[in-house]
């Protein structure tokens, strides 16, 4: 492939009279976040490759307002939602795929009492669907014999119950997945929740994502794959605390599956 | 003088058990302070979870070692309650060993398996000491363990260990009056009951005569259900209400995904006007319009009744401080210190409504600052470790997230990165200073 990415927009798309099956939402960080809008590439690549029929929302998406809420600002959160959700029924959007399991929780969980009702999916469960309907498949051993573990985002794995989606996918690799000491329902959280990402920590002995990190060296990875763009910054920033950015790689699941599809 | 102690036993029942009953009022009133809130909802669902999490214990064995011994105990404390039924029925008639003769062989099989039951108790309660004492576990040595709720765990473990003893004594000692012949004690049908376990108190007891003998099974007997109801008025005073507040902490516990916050509807209100272009921003409020709700909680009543019962559920076993990312990275914030605050202050505000008639008298005190301080409630990364631990569905992160929205809503007290973030939001619809028309830029940077 390498060719262009084609990502048509909510507007593009309702003036040729056309609506698309499901809405990519890119969130805040998968527009701004330098490390996550390569996250947001892969994924948009997996999506032209599968031909999938989507559309970004573009400059008419904003925040969803989960740091706002985590961080007591009900008021802001309920403006960003009321706001959002008004673009997204005007365009009569029905389905949502996004590659933060923040956005996914909020838009899944707190916008229907507010009047946005979606059918929202985290993009690991969206590609393991891909996968399981054939439309993409997966060739050559990038990962063959590698050793990845999967760190659990809050966000998805406890707050919602996703587990599976992203460790089947991993397992499709032919790679080795190795657990943490702490991962499923006991996962250690990587620090950046609750709007912790946005200011500093409070005094302790160790930052969260340092001792998650180490965690996740236990089991001597050669990538740890994480499912979250915040998670993502976490971990990348813990790997290069212990220096070994050389032999340990920060990869989403989405990263993963795009280059083990030669995309 | 026939009947003394039959009537003596039954005013110290009725005396136990009408404390007891004042102080599960004073409970229910405290409780009652809490906010209303609908948990109405998915009956079938949370009788479901009632009967895996409390009755089940399911939660529990996630930590196999304290899962298994906590089983122990718990079965042993309601099947031996069989026979406390038995005692205080002897008690009241002057019978005894009523329950044998309708029982027969089935009396003999309960019997031994309370005494076997008895004996496993001993050996959970003196390991569950040690890990307490002696290998001084790490979350049972936190900071908001020092002091009474120290003394509250051993205590707890001492009256049961006590108990189990007084009641394997009265069981020997009556087993050797059965075998004697003395009078009120044997049966001609035989003997009653199994003693498995108690028969072996013989050694310590067979020199003596039948006298003395009624006098140690009497007395044993007597401490025995004495203990029981001090213990029972123990629990209003102790963490260890968690035995009878289990069952409707998980009834009423969270159905929804833990990531789903509630939606104050206070301030949906507020947005709605707000997004209105028809709505008059001078317009004056109506005059008998009521005052508007406070925001978030700074002080228990502001929490409603369900985070109160958790509070009072709480046991202290610290399954959710261990869990909890920021604790463990050496910040202050602990869970379980949530909890325990809440309870205290509820305690607090309970016993000034006691003192002042009926109606609470301001103490210049409140949960935020004087219990719960600022550094705790920010260091929460929101997690749902603490939540996800909880053997009985408590949620510590609920009240955490209703008191940041007071220090953010009612006192603009949020740390100044934070504000930064919500100003950005605000302005550009995102936590970082970018435009919202750069949304899309990325498509094009290489």
């Amino acid at each position: 492939m390498g060719s262009e990415l084609k990502v048509p927009t909510m507007a593009e798309l309702f003036a040729a009279g056309q609506q698309p099956e499901v809405l990519f939402w890119v969130g805040c960080a998968g527009s701004f976040d330098d490390r996550a809008k390569k996250i947001t590439k892969a994924f948009i690549k997996i999506l032209n490759n599968a031909d999938v029929s989507f559309a970004v929302l573009g400059t008419e998406e904003s925040c969803t307002g989960d740091p706002a809420k985590r961080a007591g600002n009900e008021f802001l959160f309920q403006m960003q939602a009321v706001t959002n959700i008004e673009v997204m029924n005007a365009y009569g959007i029905k389905k949502v795929v996004t590659a933060c399991p923040h956005c996914f929780n909020t838009l899944k969980n707190e916008y229907p009492g507010l009047g946005g009702t979606y059918d929202v999916v985290h993009h690991t469960q969206f590609l393991k669907q891909l996968l399981e309907e054939g439309k993409i498949s997966l060739e050559g051993g990038t990962y063959k014999g590698k050793r990845i573990t999967y760190h659990d985002p809050c966000y998805l794995g406890r707050a919602n119950n996703v587990y599976e989606a992203p460790r089947d996918l991993i397992r499709k690799l032919d790679a080795e997945l190795v657990e943490m000491k702490n991962c499923k329902k006991k996962g250690l959280c990587c620090g950046a929740g609750g709007a912790q990402m946005f200011k500093e920590p409070e005094k302790g002995d160790k930052d969260v994502n340092i001792e998650r990190t180490e965690q996740a060296m236990e089991t001597q990875p050669d990538i740890i794959a994480a499912a979250c763009p915040f998670c993502n910054t976490m971990m990348t920033d813990g790997v290069k605390n212990k220096e070994k950015e050389a032999s340990v790689a920060v990869m989403d699941i989405a990263e993963l599956i795009a280059t083990a599809a030669d995309l | 003088m026939e009947y003394l102690p039959n009537i003596l036993f039954t005013l110290v029942l009725l005396c136990g058990i009408g404390f007891f009953a004042k102080n599960v009022r004073r409970l229910v009133r405290n409780i009652k302070l809490g906010k209303d809130v609908d948990v109405s909802d998915n009956k079938p669902q949370r009788w479901n979870n009632m009967a895996r999490i409390a009755l089940g214990q399911t939660k529990m064995v996630a930590r196999p070692i304290a899962g298994f011994l906590h089983i122990v105990v718990y079965v042993g404390f309601i099947i031996i309650n069989v026979e406390v039924l038995e005692i205080i029925l002897d008690g009241i008639l002057g019978t005894h060993r009523l329950f044998s003769a309708p029982l027969g062989a089935v009396y003999d099989l309960l019997i031994g398996s309370f005494e076997i039951l008895a004996i496993l108790v001993i050996v959970a309660v003196v390991i569950f000491w040690i890990r307490r004492n002696i290998i001084r576990l790490q979350r049972f040595i936190k900071p908001e363990m020092e002091g009474w709720p120290k003394k509250d765990g051993n205590l707890i473990l001492y009256i049961e260990l006590v108990l189990m003893f007084l009641f394997l004594t009265m069981n020997g000692a009556d087993y050797q009056l059965q075998q004697m012949g003395a009078a009120h004690y044997a049966s001609e049908a035989g003997i009653m009951g199994s003693f498995p376990i108690s028969q072996f108190l013989g050694p310590l007891i067979n020199g003596m005569s039948i006298s003395s003998l009624v006098i140690v099974e009497r007395t044993a007997w007597w401490l025995h259900i004495v203990g029981i109801l001090f213990f029972l008025n123990y629990l209003y005073y102790s963490k260890h209400l968690h035995i009878l507040l289990a069952f409707p902490n998980t009834f009423y516990g969270n159905l929804k995904p833990k990531g789903q916050f509630k939606n104050l509807e206070a301030v949906t209100a507020e947005v709605k006007l707000m997004m209105d272009p028809s709505a008059d921003p001078f317009a004056a409020p109506e005059e008998d319009a009521p005052d508007p709700e406070k925001f978030g909680a700074s002080d228990v009543v502001d929490l409603n009744w369900v985070q109160l019962l958790n509070s009072y559920t709480c046991t202290e076993c610290g399954r959710c401080t261990s869990e909890c990312p920021a604790n463990q990275t050496g910040k202050k914030l602990s869970p379980r210190k949530i909890m325990m605050d809440t309870r205290d202050r509820l305690q607090e505000v309970g016993e000034n409504i006691e003192a002042n008639k009926g109606s609470f008298v301001d103490d210049g005190k409140q949960l935020l600052d004087d219990y719960i301080s600022r550094e705790e409630l920010w260091a929460c990364t929101s997690c749902n470790a603490c939540v996800e631990a909880c053997p009985i569905s408590i949620d510590p992160l609920s009240i955490i997230m209703d008191m940041r929205q007071y220090l953010v809503m009612e006192q603009s007290a949020a740390p100044s990165d934070l504000n930064n973030m919500m100003g950005n939001i605000e302005n550009n619809g995102a936590p970082w200073p970018f435009n919202q028309m750069d949304r899309l830029n990325w498509v094009e940077e290489s």
